[in-house]
């Protein structure tokens, strides 16, 4: 099986010090021993909460960081010691509104780093136009990057990132911030990516995005893979379970928190949905807990309540409340 | 050939880019003119009227040094702000021909400096641009832009390792115009300064502009003597910049997060 990225064991810790008459050492394990095989044309999603070591982990494989134990190869180069054959074999795309030359040109931003990525001279016409084809912002290339709205910046980062025809490609939460019409249209653009071959290390927090894009899914906590698998695979850590939604409108913690010790619970959270929050109750499949969560709701103003089967979401969330993390949480 | 080809395209897009950054053109013009309008009056008010032009030179080449300290100080920490540093280092390049171009665009939008003195003292002045040796002029200015900005890297490299590198800019601009001659010769500083003075691509980058403006000696030793000095701060810098990388991956300190 060829492999485009595999990593054993890989760690990072942060080392910080803080003040200076009496300084104090502070050290952060933001990744605690990945190991990964993710194989040539594959889409692969890397998941997780805040803070999980997603960044770090895709630093760690694309030579930005060095890890601080473990290994890692990339197309079957050392990402330590074999840093530019690795580099000339990837591409990298963050999410948000950094990492251009705002008072330049689209077009000038592209020749520049088709230039630093040793993209053949004759050959640069050609590929940026076809990339900017491929992102739609053919016509706006002449354009300073400062008058772009976020959702061009994306398309044009991801240009940038395909200059030079990476083998593999690391998307760091792309759609980060992306409106929803935008993001449909970057997905699609992936998945095209994905059907000509390259292999790409996507993480997001969307999970209809992961679910939609990728082959296998690794679901990352505390620095740990807690799950790895198809996104059907992973769905089965929510068997067993019901899940009912209600919509609301002024819910406390404390309700919460009461919600989420009835018996038969398994997880209980609340998000906020426009001008409503959504509080999401996870329980065994054989207990119904939606009388007993409407009467500890008494008193807030409810609108559309649901029960439905268990969806990737709720596996992850599943995943990620058994993790050291999340138990902790 | 491809890499003097980076060169040249990233130095210029890096040009266009400061100079599209309307506070740091007016920057750039604004404090030269007081300069050098102050090195007017000194230089009438003293027993060298006739040196007005060496003024305006002298008062262009302070602000290509400004530039280069200032923007090769800044180099790597205004990438990072603008989140391409990593970007960058991602480039299969070595680290100092990713660098090197940015400190060469800070000596070349130095230059706008130069012309605004040059063309400030005709105008408000009347000093006639009247250079003694004006091939030489021609080619000693874009050579000295060019060991600047080599110089430029060296610092660049270095001001990485130190955490304050913006307190070091303030404190080394004037010290090193002064002892490179930039305004008034280094024979009347203390005796001291001439071994240091003697050993920055600066004060030679100075004397060989100077010499092409006043005729008062030979240009190419000058240059050339700036060039080697320019060369070897170069590969000096291009050494510490593969450190620089290596240690910045292993700190975590390429992105701002």
């Amino acid at each position: 099986m060829a492999l485009a990225i595999e990593a054993r064991d890989l760690r990072r810790t942060y080392r910080t010090r803080t003040g200076w008459l009496n300084p104090r050492r502070l050290e952060l394990d933001a990744v605690r021993g990945v190991d990964l095989d993710v194989r040539r044309g594959e889409l692969f999603g890397l998941l997780g909460p805040n803070g999980a070591g997603k960044t770090t982990t895709i630093k760690m494989l694309n030579t930005l960081l060095i890890p601080t134990s473990g290994s890692a190869r990339v197309c079957g180069f050392d990402v330590v010691s074999q840093t530019r054959e690795v580099r000339r074999r990837i591409g990298y795309v963050f999410g948000g509104d950094r990492g251009l030359y705002d008072r330049l040109s689209a077009l000038d931003n592209l020749r520049y780093f088709a230039e630093l990525y040793g993209v053949p001279a004759a050959r640069q016409k050609r590929r940026i136009g076809e990339l900017l084809e491929l992102v739609g912002l053919t016509g706006r290339e002449r354009e300073r990057v400062e008058g772009y709205s976020r959702g061009m910046r994306q398309r044009l980062h991801i240009a940038r990132g395909l200059l030079h025809e990476p083998e593999v490609l690391f998307l760091d939460e792309p759609s980060i911030g992306v409106d929803p019409v935008a993001a449909r249209e970057l997905r699609n653009t992936v998945a095209g990516l994905a059907a000509t071959g390259t292999t790409v290390l996507l993480t997001t927090h969307y999970m209809a995005e992961a679910e939609e894009l990728c082959d296998r899914i690794a679901v990352i906590a505390g620095g740990e893979i807690q799950a790895l698998g198809t996104p059907d695979e992973l769905k089965h850590h929510a068997e067993g379970r019901r899940v009912l939604e209600v919509q609301a409108f002024g819910v406390s913690d404390a309700q919460l928190a009461r919600i989420d010790g009835l018996p038969g619970v398994r997880e209980a959270s609340v998000d906020v949905v426009g001008t409503a929050q959504l509080v999401t109750v996870q329980s065994d499949a054989t207990v119904d807990v939606q009388a007993d969560v409407l009467r500890l709701l008494d008193g807030v103003r409810l609108g559309r309540v649901t029960a439905r089967q268990p969806t990737l979401e709720d596996a992850y969330v599943a995943i990620v409340g058994r993790s050291p993390v999340g138990a902790a949480a | 050939m491809s890499v003097l080809r980076l060169i040249g395209r990233a130095t210029l897009l890096h040009v266009k880019q400061l100079s599209r950054s309307q506070f740091e053109i007016a920057t750039a013009l604004f404090v030269p003119l007081v300069q050098a309008t102050l090195a007017v009056y000194l230089f009438r008010a003293g027993t060298e009227p006739h040196r007005l032009l060496e003024a305006a030179v002298g008062a262009g080449m302070m602000a290509v040094w400004s530039s280069v300290l200032f923007g090769s100080g800044g180099a790597i920490q205004n990438q990072r702000w603008q989140g391409t540093l990593e970007m960058l280092m991602l480039a299969p390049r070595p680290p100092a021909l990713l660098v090197f171009p940015i400190t060469l665009a800070t000596a070349v939008t130095g230059t706008y400096a130069m012309i605004a003195t040059l063309l400030w003292g005709g105008l408000v002045y009347r000093i006639p641009l009247d250079v003694a040796d004006p091939l030489a002029f021609a080619v000693s200015v874009p050579a000295a832009i060019l060991g600047l900005g080599m110089f430029g890297l060296l610092l660049a490299s270095t001001f990485v390792l130190l955490p304050n590198a913006n307190a070091i800019n303030n404190t080394l601009e004037y010290p090193i115009w002064l002892v490179s001659g930039m305004l008034v010769p280094i024979t009347v500083l203390p005796g001291w300064t001439g071994p240091v003075g003697a050993v920055l691509p600066t004060t030679w980058a100075s004397r060989a502009v100077r010499e092409s403006v006043t005729g008062s000696g030979p240009v190419w030793p000058s240059l050339g003597v700036c060039l080697a000095l320019s060369l070897g701060c170069l590969v000096a810098g291009a050494l510490v910049m593969s450190y620089v990388e290596r240690r910045a991956r292993a700190n975590a300190t390429l992105a701002l997060a």
